[in-house]
């Protein structure tokens, strides 16, 4: 559904639940993972619901993923970086994780 | 507003005073609420929800048998809001935990309940000194620091907000008049009745409850009654929802149904309810990763102030006027756990105008007067 406007850029690969993605530096990994067509980064703690990026600037907490292990991080705050792993989170996050 | 539209006024719309409209208009009460507005200092929206027994009556055993009763009647009471509702409060009662730190806290403790167990007539409510082994064997994610605990089998909680929440649906569904922005400006009674002045108008009733929180030390005077309060601030921080790990609530920290983690139990001697002091947040987040290390890197999605009720001595109020009949004050601290009393066994006494000595004598303001007791 989104592409990126300039396909330019130094190459980056990180990991989403185990997959490689390729990103570019600077991509956030929230934008990274919308370019790479991932349509949900988390289910609501509640109902289970599917969420993807919606602000992309730090307001809304809908993009929260694990980042290297540390369960809901921002996902749009964070600047990837290479062998990053990321992963979805299901549900609630899990204390300690 | 004809002079006999409500047999009883219910000063406070908090859990104090929607419990107690509650248990009046199940005895058949016609019952109004008046309460403030949106902006009223309101414990019901800050408190931490436990449903508590331990550590309670030290210094009054009469105390600790007035809470176990409710503590024992709670269960139904959900259920019959749960019934007539079809909102379910989560009250929980898994046994709760008071953690040590150290050695000498754990001693500290163990002689808090040597003392309170050696006094006479009190209730034995079984709690239990545990080393540190036992205490893993039930919250396995204590820190390495937790060197034992007291455990009370009867301890548990609640989702406070929305037992008020199902406390207001089930005043509204029994026909009791819930009044907003009906501060009380004063009480008097004439021609056999309670003439309540607001600024929306009189209010006129048979009799009056005061259940108005700190509020009550205004009040009670009007009605020959006296509440001798000391108003106190408690903070709280509040995580995201996590998966549950911690099936039994310990007195400073308790994950709620939704998955959220409450740590609280802060004491300031301040009545600003705005104010947050983030020393003292950080103090409570420092001890609660120590009693549960896994918890080091969760976020905080909220933290607030509340202001306690809390009488001068700590223990409830119940009394009746001598010199204004039919006024009555119900005021006390601990809000949720005593609620089920409230709606039980205080608003059914209060529906026939006079209180049971038997159960609430221990409870008049005359202690304050030493001279006056006995």
């Amino acid at each position: 559904m989104f592409k990126r406007l300039v396909d330019a850029g130094v190459a980056v690969a990180i990991t989403v639940d185990g997959k490689r993605v390729a990103a570019r530096v600077g991509d956030t990994v929230a934008t990274a993972m919308i370019a790479a067509g991932i349509d949900h980064c988390r289910t609501t703690p509640v109902t289970g619901a599917p969420r993807a990026p919606y602000c992309l600037m730090g307001v809304c907490f809908e993009c929260l993923v694990t980042v290297d292990g540390v369960g809901s991080r921002q996902g749009c705050l964070v600047p990837v970086s290479e062998g990053m792993a990321v992963e979805t989170q299901t549900g609630k996050r899990e204390a300690g994780r | 507003m004809a002079a006999s539209d409500y047999d009883v006024a219910v000063v406070g719309g908090g859990l104090v005073g929607v419990a107690t409209a509650w248990g009046l208009a199940r005895e058949g009460c016609r019952v109004v609420v008046l309460d403030e507005g949106d902006r009223a200092v309101r414990a019901s929206r800050g408190n931490f929800a436990l449903v508590w027994v331990q550590s309670k009556g030290l210094g009054l055993p009469q105390y600790a048998g007035w809470t176990i009763r409710s503590s024992n009647a709670w269960g139904g009471f959900a259920q019959t809001l749960k019934e007539e509702t079809g909102l379910d409060v989560s009250f929980q009662r898994p046994g709760g935990f008071h953690l040590a730190l150290s050695e000498k806290e754990l001693e500290g403790r163990a002689n808090i309940l040597k003392r309170l167990h050696n006094q006479p007539g009190i209730v034995d409510y079984k709690t239990e000194i545990m080393n540190r082994s036992q205490v893993a064997k039930m919250l396995p994610d204590i820190g390495p620091e937790v060197v034992g605990g007291s455990f009370c089998p009867l301890d548990g909680h609640v989702n406070s907000l929305r037992l008020f929440r199902t406390l207001h649906t089930a005043v509204k569904a029994r026909g009791v008049s819930y009044l907003p922005s009906h501060r009380v400006e004063t009480i008097i009674k004439e021609g056999g009745e309670f003439r309540l002045a607001t600024a929306q108008g009189e209010i006129r009733a048979g009799k009056v409850a005061l259940a108005a929180g700190n509020a009550n030390m205004r009040l009670a005077p009007m009605v020959g009654l006296e509440a001798p309060m000391r108003p106190e601030r408690g903070q709280i921080v509040v995580t995201e929802r996590l998966r549950p790990f911690l099936i039994h609530p310990v007195v400073t920290l308790r994950q709620t149904d939704e998955g959220t983690v409450m740590i609280g139990d802060s004491k300031e001697e301040s009545t600003d309810p705005a104010g947050l002091t983030l020393g003292v947040s950080a103090t409570e987040a420092e001890r609660a990763v120590r009693l549960f290390p896994l918890l080091a890197n969760v976020n905080v999605v909220r933290t607030w102030s509340a202001i306690r009720v809390m009488t001068q001595d700590g223990f409830p109020i119940y009394d009746e006027s001598k010199t204004h009949p039919g006024a009555f004050t119900v005021c006390c601290h601990s809000g949720v756990t005593l609620a089920a009393n409230h709606a039980l066994t205080v608003a059914p006494m209060i529906a026939r105008g006079a209180l049971d000595a038997s159960l609430v004598a221990p409870f008049s303001a005359r202690r304050f007067h030493v001279q006056a007791v006995g």
